[in-house]
């Protein structure tokens, strides 16, 4: 019949733009992959950079760790005190929905105008200077929300009996949060903190406006260098390194940060899979 | 609810209301300020560096010439090329994403859903560097080998923004689509109308603010995209209003960022580059306000 057939093609249709994206997906993996993996040796991960095309990329590794290092010690311990105070304290009134309208806020602030925000305020206001210090503040503030939300979400998916449970025993509020609902709730939690990393680690406009030029080819000894980076090596390489052995290793640093990138991603989506296995139920 | 709530609540208080107690609360609760400390922050920093360009007023929001050099900062030419290069790659992504979320809300066997979600998933956090870069050397060079120009051009910009905001659409569009209630559907099929009509005739109708406030959020993201459009669409150094797909053109973005390594700060370069910030904030924040404004209507609407 032919409806029948016209079902059948636009079913068809259907899945073969669904499967878009994994081929997308693919083909930048497997691109970046084939022209990157040329560009590591064990010279190119341990040795500094000098000018384009000579050394490794030891500190932009090091020094992408440390911005997310910086960045996660800012936004995780403000991020989950947030989503601790919403989730159990906050009563139903104006400051709490404020608060609220003003993590989404913050979520939709376009990378770049945050950037711009950590170059006004950290680097100049403040007297920072472009730095470690003023890169990884500038990223927390970017993945700040995220740990919010996701923290939160953790937090209120812990059964309420288990609080109730705990209270009934005469355990104090703080100390059924601290032993009870996060402990049910971390691996939420993490998971959540694990994709705010993979957001920061790739992250290029904050930290070339706030962290450094990319190129530096010393590792940072306190917060106040400034830090190279992946991304930003990446960038500089690729709009101005002309030459194919710039560019070769513009495909080895790309291939470093998707390596990064999926291996954090990845752990966190296992993560999160065996948690909402362990609470019984899909979404 | 709310009385087995109240219970332990009260017990709490009168039991142990120890100062520590309560110090912890205000803790949590002054960090929970902060979300709004930091908006408020990024607002007023952003201004205040923006206003000595923003306050020239017409010659900067309807200027057709952006020549620093010169002294001249228009911004509509840069403006107009944000839009352009925001729809036509929220087009693409519409294209694709809205039948890849009807696929995945209604037909998609279990296997087919646990390759594609996650992909989708990693799609959006693959660094937008790194998306650039593929752009710049594999779209690039294959729009300058088939179609001329200098491949650095519009829709180099389309299509790697589209990819970047593919995954939002197809997130938003298909949690949309399974929120129309299984009950509608079952009338429809129940009636004898086959799977396609139900979905065109009953489904997408249902979902049609959800579906409208991933395309809002998609452009919101589209248009905040840096790294990954800079690469690809040429940036001139004079701006102007492009003709074709193939003219290379100038972003907010991709402005602030390549011309920021060399103002001096407390310039009036320095200004504008912030002013376009200004510019650039105010757009996104409208962008998401409709969004929300969108999702509550089309909330009340399924009450």
């Amino acid at each position: 019949m032919r409806i029948e057939t016209e079902e059948k093609l636009v079913k068809a249709g259907l899945s073969a733009t669904a499967l878009i994206s994994v081929f997308v997906l693919f083909i930048v993996v497997l691109y970046i992959f084939l022209n990157g993996i040329g560009a590591i040796s064990p010279e190119f991960l341990r040795e500094a950079p000098y000018r384009f095309e000579y050394g490794g990329i030891f500190p932009q590794i090091i020094g992408s760790l440390c911005l997310v290092g910086v960045c996660l010690l800012f936004a995780v311990p403000l991020g989950l005190a947030s989503a601790i105070y919403l989730a159990e304290y906050a009563p139903d009134n104006m400051i709490t929905s404020s608060v609220r309208f003003f993590v989404e806020c913050l979520a939709g602030v376009p990378s770049i105008v945050i950037g711009l925000f950590g170059l006004a305020f950290l680097v100049y206001y403040l007297g920072i200077g472009v730095s470690l210090l003023a890169g990884g503040l500038a990223l927390g503030f970017m993945i700040l929300p995220w740990t919010v939300r996701a923290s939160e979400e953790a937090i209120k998916t812990v059964p309420q009996a288990y609080r109730e449970a705990s209270l009934a025993l005469g355990v104090t509020k703080w100390k059924t949060i601290w032993h009870v609902v996060l402990k049910s709730a971390y691996p939420g939690i993490i998971t959540g903190i694990l994709l705010g990393m993979g957001k920061a680690i790739g992250e290029t406009a904050v930290v070339l406006l706030t962290a450094g030029s990319g190129l530096e080819s010393f590792l940072p000894r306190s917060l106040r260098d400034p830090v190279a980076s992946l991304p930003v090596y990446v960038y500089m390489l690729a709009t101005q390194g002309h030459t194919s052995e710039a560019l070769s290793r513009a495909f080895g640093a790309s291939l470093v940060l998707i390596a990064l990138f999926l291996a954090i991603s990845v752990f966190a989506l296992v993560l999160r899979n065996r948690y909402v296995k362990k609470m019984g139920g899909g979404r | 609810m709310g009385a087995q709530e109240q219970i332990p609540r009260r017990r709490f208080m009168t039991l142990n209301g120890s100062a520590l107690e309560w110090l912890i609360e205000k803790v949590l609760f002054a960090c929970a300020l902060s979300s709004i400390l930091i908006v408020l922050f990024i607002i007023f920093f952003i201004f205040k560096e923006g206003f000595p360009a923003l306050a020239l007023g017409t010659e900067f929001f309807f200027g057709m010439t952006w020549w620093p050099s010169r002294g001249l900062f228009g911004i509509v030419p840069t403006v107009v090329s944000t839009f352009i290069v925001g729809i036509g790659a929220l087009g693409i992504a519409a294209l694709i994403g809205i039948p890849t979320a009807i696929y995945l809300a209604e037909f998609a066997p279990e296997w087919m859903r646990n390759i594609i979600k996650p992909s989708v998933e990693m799609l959006v956090g693959i660094p937008s560097i790194v998306l650039g870069f593929f752009g710049l050397m594999v779209l690039v060079v294959a729009i300058r080998d088939n179609l001329g120009g200098y491949g650095e051009c519009i829709l180099a910009g389309w299509l790697i923004l589209a990819v970047m905001t593919l995954p939002h659409v197809i997130s938003i569009s298909e949690d949309a689509i399974r929120a129309v209630p299984k009950a509608y559907k079952e009338a429809s099929l129940g009636l004898g109308a086959t799977q396609l009509q139900t979905i065109r005739k009953v489904i997408l109708p249902h979902a049609k603010s959800g579906i409208l406030a991933s395309l809002m959020l998609g452009m919101g993201n589209a248009i905040g995209e840096t790294m990954a459009v800079l690469m690809v669409i040429g940036n001139p150094n004079i701006p102007g209003i492009p003709t074709s797909v193939l003219d290379s053109v100038r972003v907010l973005t991709s402005t602030i960022v390549i011309e920021h390594a060399y103002v001096d700060w407390g310039s009036m370069h320095q200004h504008a580059l912030f002013a376009l910030g200004a510019v650039l904030f105010f757009i996104v924040a409208i962008l998401n306000l409709i969004t929300t404004a969108i999702i509550r209507k089309g909330m009340r609407k399924t009450r």
